[in-house]
């Protein structure tokens, strides 16, 4: 409904108005008249004829208005045609994660205007207050105006880098909601839906979109899990101990089909491949029984295609399951570490082979290194767990 | 259409030789000629003396030198006409400047401003 309304009021504050009075007309109309057939359809109208008075009485104004697009090319065929609201709809998610915005501007505009939350809800989500956040947005709203950032769903030749930023966002929400930077729980539902919503409408949107599929299926293949990554006090359990039985196979199989469906015609992006490592640990019937030589091969060619040191660090944990812990050990030191200064899965990686190998005082070190980097109660539990077991063993 | 300010930020210490100055000219008239074909037009623009030029004023005081001393300093810049931000970036990205990079700036249209 939004989305249809800002093509015809030219601004998302107007559309946003404009969409609030439809349901303000809705109550009182619906109340007199009773609910319409299709109450979806007479709001986006009402909307749309709302932002089309709007933009008639501000005519002499239109050079002030702070246009997205050029409201008078197909203003009139507009209402009473049907309207286009996919095409509607990834114009919004496209204008929300432009590169000229700040990565954080884009995940809190696309949650606020593609997904519908407020500013309150979003905040939540990132844990920041929700000034911080109304702020935020009210920012990059004003760039999307000041700076005429299009409406629109960019040309072919822009497509891969732009379309990478919009995927890049929606994997962001749903990092965050996966494994929550910090707070009581390790998941949060919340944004895991609405990035699983959002990549489910990219992907319904542009089916051709290798890369989309890819994202889709990774978080499929990764969500099937989600029952079993904690347990019923919320404490954290670890891959190796997962209750396979109880992980969603149904999701497992469409995320399944979807990675080989993305895999035809040509080489995979950096999605649909960690979708293939998400597969092969879905596929296996035990931790034992995990392929990692597979999922060495599939690192390989991740790095290959983005060379980011939390992969290099996960091909080289993946080593250390392939070939044993000193082999591990040495893969990751063998990382240019200082990039990863801060990050806690490098310590608690060191920490698993180092105890692994009977190196507990080392292992402990590292154990309390990465209890430094995170602020997530669960996997703060997990960690200082690990250490009460180490000083068990060295009877400290 | 709207107006964009390109600012083209660069180590100025690399303009030393006549080569570097002949190959940037060739570079701006080639992108003098880019422009029109990505639909865009040239409204204004010019090259700036060194920063050593410079005179700063702040509350009346006149100081010798630039606002802040950077290496890369403010050394030219274009006044475009671009439909949108993309078009204005896609022209920004033509503009040579290879030892630095350029910012763009939407111009404020003083006639929307409430009186």
């Amino acid at each position: 409904m939004l989305a249809s309304t800002v093509r015809i009021a030219g601004s998302l504050d107007a559309a946003e108005e404009c969409a609030q009075e439809a349901f303000v007309r809705a109550l009182q109309n619906w109340e007199r008249d009773g609910i319409p057939d299709k109450p979806g359809a007479w709001l986006t109208t009402t909307a749309k004829r709302l932002a089309l008075d709007l933009i008639r009485r501000e005519r002499t104004l239109r050079d002030k208005l702070p246009l997205l697009i050029e409201p008078d090319a197909d203003l009139a065929p507009e209402i009473g045609e049907k309207p286009v609201i996919a095409d509607d709809r990834l114009r919004l998610v496209f204008t929300c994660c432009h590169p000229a915005l700040a990565r954080e501007a884009q995940v809190a505009l696309t949650l606020r205007l593609v997904c519908g939350l407020n500013t309150a809800e979003i905040a939540r989500g990132f844990l920041v207050s929700e000034s911080t956040m109304a702020a935020r947005v009210t920012r990059a709203k004003k760039k999307i105006s000041a700076a005429r950032i299009p409406y629109r769903v960019p040309a072919e030749h822009e497509l891969p880098e732009r379309l990478d930023a919009v995927l890049t966002v929606i994997h962001l929400v749903y990092s965050t909601g996966h494994t929550a930077p910090s707070g009581d729980q390790l998941v949060r539902d919340d944004l895991v839906q609405r990035a699983v919503s959002l990549a489910t409408l990219v992907h319904e949107l542009m089916p051709d979109e290798r890369e989309a599929g890819g994202l889709l299926a990774l978080m499929m293949l990764t969500d099937a899990r989600r029952e079993t990554r904690v347990d019923e006090a919320g404490q954290l359990i670890l891959l190796a101990d997962q209750d396979r039985t109880r992980w969603d196979r149904a999701a497992i199989e469409r995320g399944r089909a979807l990675v080989l469906d993305s895999l035809r015609g040509g080489r995979p992006g950096r999605f649909l491949l960690q979708a293939c490592i998400a597969a092969v640990h879905a596929e296996a019937a035990t931790f034992a029984e995990t392929d990692w030589a597979e999922i060495v091969a599939l690192y390989e060619l991740l790095w290959q295609r983005w060379p980011s040191a939390v992969v290099a660090l996960n091909r080289a944990v993946a080593v250390g399951m392939a070939d044993g812990p000193a082999a591990g050990l040495a893969a990751i030191d063998g990382l240019a570490a200082p990039v990863l200064a801060g990050y806690g899965y490098l310590p608690a990686a060191r920490a698993d082979f180092l105890r692994q190998l009977g190196r507990f005082e080392e292992a402990a070190a590292e154990y309390r290194s990465a209890l430094q980097c995170t602020d997530n109660a669960a996997e703060q539990a997990f960690l200082r767990a690990r250490l009460r077991a180490l000083a068990d063993v060295t009877g400290q | 259409m709207a107006q964009y300010l390109i600012l083209i930020y660069e180590d100025e210490t690399a303009y030393g030789s006549d080569e570097v100055w002949a190959e940037a000219s060739n570079a701006h008239a080639r992108f003098a000629e880019q422009v029109p074909q990505v639909g865009g037009e040239i409204v204004g623009g010019a090259a700036l003396q060194p920063t050593q030029t410079a005179t700063s004023i702040r509350a009346d005081v006149v100081t010798d030198g630039p606002f802040t001393e950077t290496k890369e300093v403010l050394g030219g810049y274009y006044l475009v006409e671009a439909k949108d931000l993309d078009q204005a970036l896609e022209i920004a990205k033509l503009c040579p400047a290879p030892f630095g990079g350029v910012e763009v700036r939407p111009v404020l249209d003083l006639s929307t401003m409430p009186s």
